[in-house]
C-alpha cells in the first residue's frame, strides 16, 4: 500500500529558516548579543520595550543580512523598512516585534544543493528578511509559574524562506545540510541548532503526481534538528496519505512535532490563526541601501562552498566524492589547500584528511576548527611514508600523537621511535627467526603460494612493533627462501 | 511683580544682574504652585528632592523651574502619563529632552497633568482628574497638555514642556493665553517621550512669550543618535529670529479654516491680529489646502492605529499595574492581560485602542489604514505646494475658546473637532505655534496660529515675536 501511495503522491515542502546572526550587539540596542550569560543580564531599556524608547539598527546586522542575501544569489530591496507584527506573548516586551513585512531585505534567491543521489539541484529561495528575536519563557514547577528571561529579546534574526521546491523529508534535510554550510562560509551565525540560533519551521503539502496546484498545507513547528525535521516531515507526508487516500480532507493548520511520542500533534488552525496587524514601523526611518555599502559587503564575501567545489575538482583535481567532503567543513577545505600548496599528490592528501585524519577527529568529538595540527605536520608524515621511513601504521600513530600532543611531526617521529627499521642486518635476524618459527608456512611458500609470504610480512611487522618495513621484510623473505630451495 | 509672574529671559537678566538667585527662583514659583494649584491641579505630583541632587548654582546657563508633561521620562521619578496602568513606572532614563534640560541647569519642579496618554484635547481624561483653566477655573485648559499649559499661565513654572500629536501643545495654549510650540516633527529628540502615535508625536515648549519659546526650542533641539526619526540638522540661534519685522514676509490665509464651525469672536481676533501684521509690512494672500476637510478623519486612522501597537506593552507583564483574577479559569495569561488592561486603561483610550485596531485588521488595512496614510500625503503636498509662494500660514488655533468642564466629555466627535486646526501640521510634520491674539468678551484667551515650512521655526518666531510686540496679549496675566 505504502509503495503505491508513493508514486501516486507528491510531497512538496517549503521551508522556513530562523537564523541568529553573531553580530556583536543587539539588532535595536547596544546589548551584547551572546548566549548562555544569568537571566536578565544583557537587557537595557531599549530591548526590555520600556515605554519611551526608540530602535536604532545596527549597521552590522544589515550588513550581515546583506551578505546572506548575496550568498543566496538573492535581489536586494534598495531601501530597508521595517513593520510592526502584533501580538501579544509575555516574552514580547513590546507587545509587538520589529520584522519585515512588504519589503524583506532580500528576495528572489536560490541556493544549489547536491541530492542524496548526486545530482546538484536548484532551491529557489522566496525572500529573506531581517527581525529581533523575542525573549525566553521558562516554567517554574516548584512555583507553578512562568518566568521571562529577556537576554534573547532584539538579537538579529534572518529569516530565510524557500520556495515550496523541496519533494521528499530528505531532500528538506539536504537543503538545510546546504543552507547551513553556506551560511557558515559566511561566518554570520554560529548555526547550531542546539542553542536555537538556527531554527526551522517546514510547509508540506501533498498532491497528486503531476498535479500543477498544491493541496492544503499544514505547517509544523518545534523540531530542534535536522533529523527532526526529517522525522517530523516523514511522518506528516505519511499522515497526510494516509488521510486522502482514505477519503479525508487535509485542513490548513499549525502542528508541532513531538520528539518523545514521534508524532505530530495540532496547535492551532487556520481560524486560530493571528491577525499581526502589520503596519510599518514609524520608530524607524526607512534606509537606502547604496551601492558603496553593496560593494563594501560583496568584498566580504568569501568563496562559497559551491565555488569551492568546482574549483578544487577543476583546480586539484579532486574527485567530486572528495571534494565534497573536504567543502563540508571550511577548516577541512582550508587545512587541505594548505597542504597541497606543500605537497603535489592531492589523491594522497585527501586520502590522509577523509580517512586517518577525520577519524581521529571524530573519534576526539572535536570540531575541525579546533583541531591542534599544522599542514606541514600532516604533510611531513606523508612525506615519511613516501620515503619508507614510516609504515602505514606509524603513520597513523605519528598523526595521533601529534593531535593528542601538539608537537611537530619530526619531533613525534623521533622521540616516540617509529621511524622504521630499514636496517638489512636486524631485519635479516627477524626473518630468520620468523624462518625457525614457521616451518609449514615456510613449505607453503615454497609450493609457489605467494599469500603466505604476506603472513609472514604482518608477523615481522608484529616483532618489530610495526616498525619493520614490510617492502624490505617481503624482498629478505622472498630472496632467503630461493636461496634455500636453489641451495 | 513676583519672581514666578516673570518670564525665563527676564530672570535670566536678573540672574545675570545678580539681582536675584536660581534658590529665590524656584521658591517662589513653589509659592505660587502652593497658592494656586488646589483649585487649578496642573500638577500631577512635585518633583521628590533627590538625595545628592546640587542645588542650581551661578554656573549653569538657565536655572529655570520647569513643568514636565506627565509623559517625558525622568530618571527614577514616576512617569505614568496620567494612567492607572503605568502606576509605580519610574524609568531609569531621562528622556533626551531632559538630559539636555538637565545640562543646561533647569529646575524640574514636577509633573504636569495630562489626557491618559495624551488622548484628549481637555485633560479631563487623566486618572488624576481634571486641570482646571487659570482664566476661568469652570473651564478646561484644554488638551492633552492641559496641565503644563495651566501651570505655565498660572505662574506655577516659569515654562514647561508638553507633547504634540494633533494639538496638544497649541489647543491648550490657545486655551491658557500662553505660547505654545510644535516643532518639525524630527526637529526635536522622541527619546523617553512615551509614544502616543510615532509618527506625529513631537516634543515642544509651552511659555509666555515667543522669546521664551525660541530659547527653550534651542535647548531641546537637535539630532539625537537614539531617535532614528530625529533629524540630522544644525540648530539654528532661535533667538536671531526675533527681529521684529516682517516686511515683505508672504503669509496666506487658507479659506478651508474659516468656515462652519468657527465662534465668531474667534474668527474677528484672527482678523484683527491679520490686520495688526498687515501694519506691519506683511502681505496677506488667500490660499486654498483643498484636503483639510479630511484631515480630521485621517488623523484618527493614522494616529488611533499607531496608539493601539505602542499601547500594546502595558500588558501588566513587566512593569506598571498588573491585575490576577483570583478565579483563574483555563487562561491564566490572557485573563491578566484582559483584568490588567481593563483595571488601568481609561475609556477613551479603550476607544482608541479599538478604532486603531479595527483598521489595521486584515480584509480593513487597505480601505482604511493605507487609504489614511494616501490622504496624509495629499495634505502634506497641500503645504509644500502652498509654502513655494508663501513664507507662513495664519489661522486660528481652535476654532473656540476654553468650553466648560464636562461639556464636551460625553461627545468624542465635538471633542475631536477641537482639534479641527492643529491637526494638519503634525500629518504634514510642519512647525506650527500658537500665540494670544486677544479675549473674549467674557475674557477668555484666544489662539492665532502660524505654520510655516519643515525646519523653518526661524519664521514661525519671527512673524510671532513682531506680532507680540505690536499687541498686549502676552502682558495679560490669569487672575490667580
Amino acid at each position: 500500500m505504502s509503495q503505491t501511495l508513493q508514486q501516486k503522491y507528491e510531497t512538496v515542502i517549503g521551508l522556513e529558516v530562523h537564523l541568529q546572526l553573531s553580530t556583536r550587539t543587539k539588532i535595536f540596542c547596544g546589548c551584547a548579543n551572546v548566549f548562555g550569560r544569568d537571566p536578565n543580564t544583557q537587557t537595557c531599556p531599549v530591548c526590555l520595550g520600556l515605554p519611551g524608547t526608540l530602535p536604532v539598527l545596527n549597521k552590522m546586522a544589515l550588513e550581515y543580512a546583506l551578505k546572506i542575501a548575496m550568498a543566496l544569489d538573492c535581489r536586494i530591496n534598495p531601501v530597508i523598512k521595517f513593520d510592526r507584527k502584533n501580538y501579544y506573548y509575555p516574552d514580547l516586551p513590546k507587545g509587538y516585534q520589529i520584522s519585515q513585512y512588504d519589503k524583506p531585505v532580500a528576495y528572489d534567491g536560490h541556493l544549489w544543493m547536491t541530492t542524496a543521489d548526486g545530482q546538484a539541484r536548484k532551491i529557489n529561495i522566496k525572500r529573506a528578511h531581517l527581525e529581533e528575536d523575542a525573549g525566553k519563557l521558562i516554567h517554574d514547577d516548584r512555583s507553578n509559574s512562568s518566568l521571562v528571561d529577556y537576554n534573547r529579546t532584539g538579537t538579529p534574526l534572518m529569516e530565510i524562506v524557500s520556495e515550496p521546491d523541496l519533494r521528499s523529508p530528505q531532500e528538506a534535510y539536504d537543503y538545510l545540510q546546504a543552507l547551513k554550510l553556506t551560511l557558515e562560509y559566511l561566518h554570520v551565525s554560529d548555526c547550531d541548532m542546539e542553542k536555537g540560533s538556527l531554527r526551522c519551521d517546514a510547509n508540506v503539502s501533498i498532491r497528486e503526481a503531476g498535479a500543477k496546484t498544491f493541496g492544503t498545507k499544514t505547517e509544523l513547528k518545534n523540531m530542534n534538528s535536522f533529523k527532526a525535521v526529517r522525522a517530523a516531515l516523514e511522518f506528516e507526508e505519511k499522515r497526510q496519505r494516509e488521510v486522502v487516500s482514505s477519503g479525508g480532507r487535509i485542513i490548513q493548520e499549525t502542528r508541532l512535532w513531538s520528539e518523545e511520542k514521534w508524532t505530530t500533534i495540532t496547535m492551532r488552525s487556520k481560524e486560530e490563526a493571528h491577525d499581526y496587524r502589520y503596519f510599518p514601523e514609524p520608530d524607524l526611518v526607512p534606509f537606502e541601501i547604496d551601492e558603496a555599502l553593496i560593494e563594501e559587503v560583496r568584498r566580504s564575501i568569501p568563496e562559497l562552498p559551491r565555488q569551492k567545489f568546482e574549483r578544487f575538482v577543476g583546480e586539484y583535481g579532486l574527485s567530486e566524492y572528495d571534494a565534497r567532503i573536504i567543502v563540508a567543513d571550511q577548516h577541512i577545505a582550508h587545512f587541505f589547500e594548505a597542504c597541497a600548496k606543500l605537497y603535489a599528490d592531492t589523491k594522497k592528501i585527501c586520502n590522509w584528511l577523509n580517512g586517518p585524519l577525520l577519524q581521529e577527529i571524530n573519534g576526539r568529538k572535536l570540531a575541525p576548527r579546533d583541531v591542534k595540527i599544522k599542514p606541514e605536520d600532516l604533510v611531513a608524515i606523508i612525506r615519511k611514508v613516501d620515503e619508507n621511513v614510516l609504515s602505514n601504521l606509524s603513520a597513523k600513530e605519528a598523526l595521533k600523537q601529534v593531535l593528542d600532543t601538539g608537537k611537530d611531526a619530526a619531533a613525534v617521529i623521533r622521540d616516540a621511535g617509529l621511524a622504521q627499521v630499514s636496517d638489512s642486518s636486524a631485519l635479516e635476524g627477524i626473518v630468520d627467526e620468523l624462518i625457525r618459527e614457521h616451518q609449514s608456512v615456510v613449505a607453503q611458500i615454497r609450493e609457489g603460494k605467494p599469500s603466505a609470504v604476506g603472513f609472514l610480512i604482518g608477523q615481522a611487522m608484529r616483532k618489530s612493533q610495526g616498525k619493520a618495513n614490510p617492502r624490505m621484510i617481503g624482498e629478505i623473505i622472498r630472496r632467503k627462501l630461493s636461496n634455500k630451495s636453489e641451495a | 511683580m513676583k519672581l514666578n509672574e516673570l518670564t525665563a529671559h527676564e530672570l535670566l537678566d536678573l540672574l545675570k544682574a545678580k539681582k536675584t538667585t536660581p534658590r529665590e527662583i524656584r521658591d517662589a514659583v513653589l509659592a505660587g504652585i502652593a497658592r494656586t494649584d488646589g483649585q487649578v491641579k496642573a500638577y500631577v505630583r512635585l518633583r521628590s528632592k533627590a538625595s545628592g541632587e546640587q542645588e542650581p548654582s551661578g554656573d549653569v546657563s538657565m536655572p529655570i523651574p520647569i513643568g514636565i508633561k506627565d509623559n517625558i521620562c525622568v530618571t527614577g521619578e514616576p512617569t505614568t502619563c496620567c494612567s492607572r496602568i503605568l502606576e509605580g513606572f519610574k524609568p531609569p532614563y531621562d528622556a533626551t529632552v531632559i538630559q539636555k534640560l538637565k545640562g543646561s541647569g533647569a529646575q524640574i519642579i514636577g509633573s504636569t497633568n495630562m489626557d491618559e496618554f495624551a488622548f484628549g484635547s481637555s485633560t479631563e481624561n487623566s486618572c488624576y482628574g481634571p486641570t482646571r483653566n487659570p482664566w476661568d477655573r469652570d473651564r478646561v485648559p484644554g488638551g492633552s497638555s492641559g496641565g503644563s499649559a495651566a501651570a505655565v499661565a498660572g505662574h506655577e513654572a516659569i515654562w514647561a514642556l508638553g507633547s504634540d500629536t494633533g494639538g496638544s501643545i497649541r489647543q491648550p495654549a490657545s486655551f491658557c493665553g500662553v505660547v505654545g510650540l510644535k516643532p518639525t516633527y524630527g526637529r526635536v529628540s522622541r527619546y523617553g517621550l512615551i509614544a502616543f502615535a510615532s509618527s506625529l508625536d513631537q516634543i515642544g515648549p509651552i511659555t509666555k512669550d515667543v522669546e521664551d519659546s525660541a530659547l527653550l526650542l534651542g535647548i531641546i533641539a537637535g539630532y539625537d543618535e537614539r531617535d532614528s526619526t530625529s533629524a540630522d540638522l544644525p540648530v539654528p540661534d532661535y533667538t536671531k529670529a526675533l527681529v521684529n519685522d516682517v516686511k515683505g514676509l508672504k503669509i496666506g490665509i487658507p479659506g478651508e479654516y474659516f468656515v462652519e464651525g468657527i465662534d465668531p469672536q474667534v474668527r474677528e481676533a484672527i482678523d484683527v491680529a491679520i490686520n495688526v501684521l498687515e501694519t506691519r509690512g506683511a502681505t496677506f494672500h488667500e490660499i486654498s489646502l483643498p484636503h483639510t476637510g479630511y484631515a480630521t478623519a485621517t488623523y484618527y486612522i493614522v494616529a488611533t492605529a499607531e496608539a493601539s501597537s505602542n499601547l500594546a506593552r502595558y500588558d501588566g507583564v513587566q512593569y506598571g499595574l498588573r491585575r490576577q483574577p483570583l478565579d483563574t479559569r483555563k487562561t491564566p495569561l490572557i485573563d491578566m492581560y484582559e483584568e490588567t488592561r481593563d483595571a488601568g486603561l481609561g475609556s477613551e483610550a479603550k476607544r482608541r485602542i479599538m478604532l486603531g485596531t479595527y483598521s489595521l485588521s486584515s480584509g480593513y488595512y487597505d480601505d482604511y489604514y493605507l487609504k489614511g496614510l494616501k490622504v496624509r500625503t495629499l495634505i502634506k503636498q497641500d503645504f509644500d505646494k502652498a509654502f513655494l509662494k508663501l513664507d507662513a500660514i495664519v489661522t486660528p488655533t481652535a476654532p473656540t475658546t476654553a468650553f466648560k468642564i464636562g461639556e464636551k466629555s460625553d461627545d468624542p466627535l465635538s471633542m475631536y473637532l477641537s482639534d479641527i486646526y492643529t491637526i494638519s501640521a503634525n500629518l504634514s510634520g510642519i512647525p506650527a505655534i500658537s500665540i494670544p491674539c486677544g479675549f473674549s468678551r467674557d475674557r477668555l484667551p484666544i489662539g492665532l496660529q502660524i505654520l510655516a515650512k519643515p525646519f523653518d521655526e526661524a519664521m514661525l518666531f519671527r512673524v510671532a515675536y513682531a506680532y507680540e510686540q505690536s499687541t498686549p496679549w502676552h502682558k495679560e496675566r490669569a487672575p490667580v
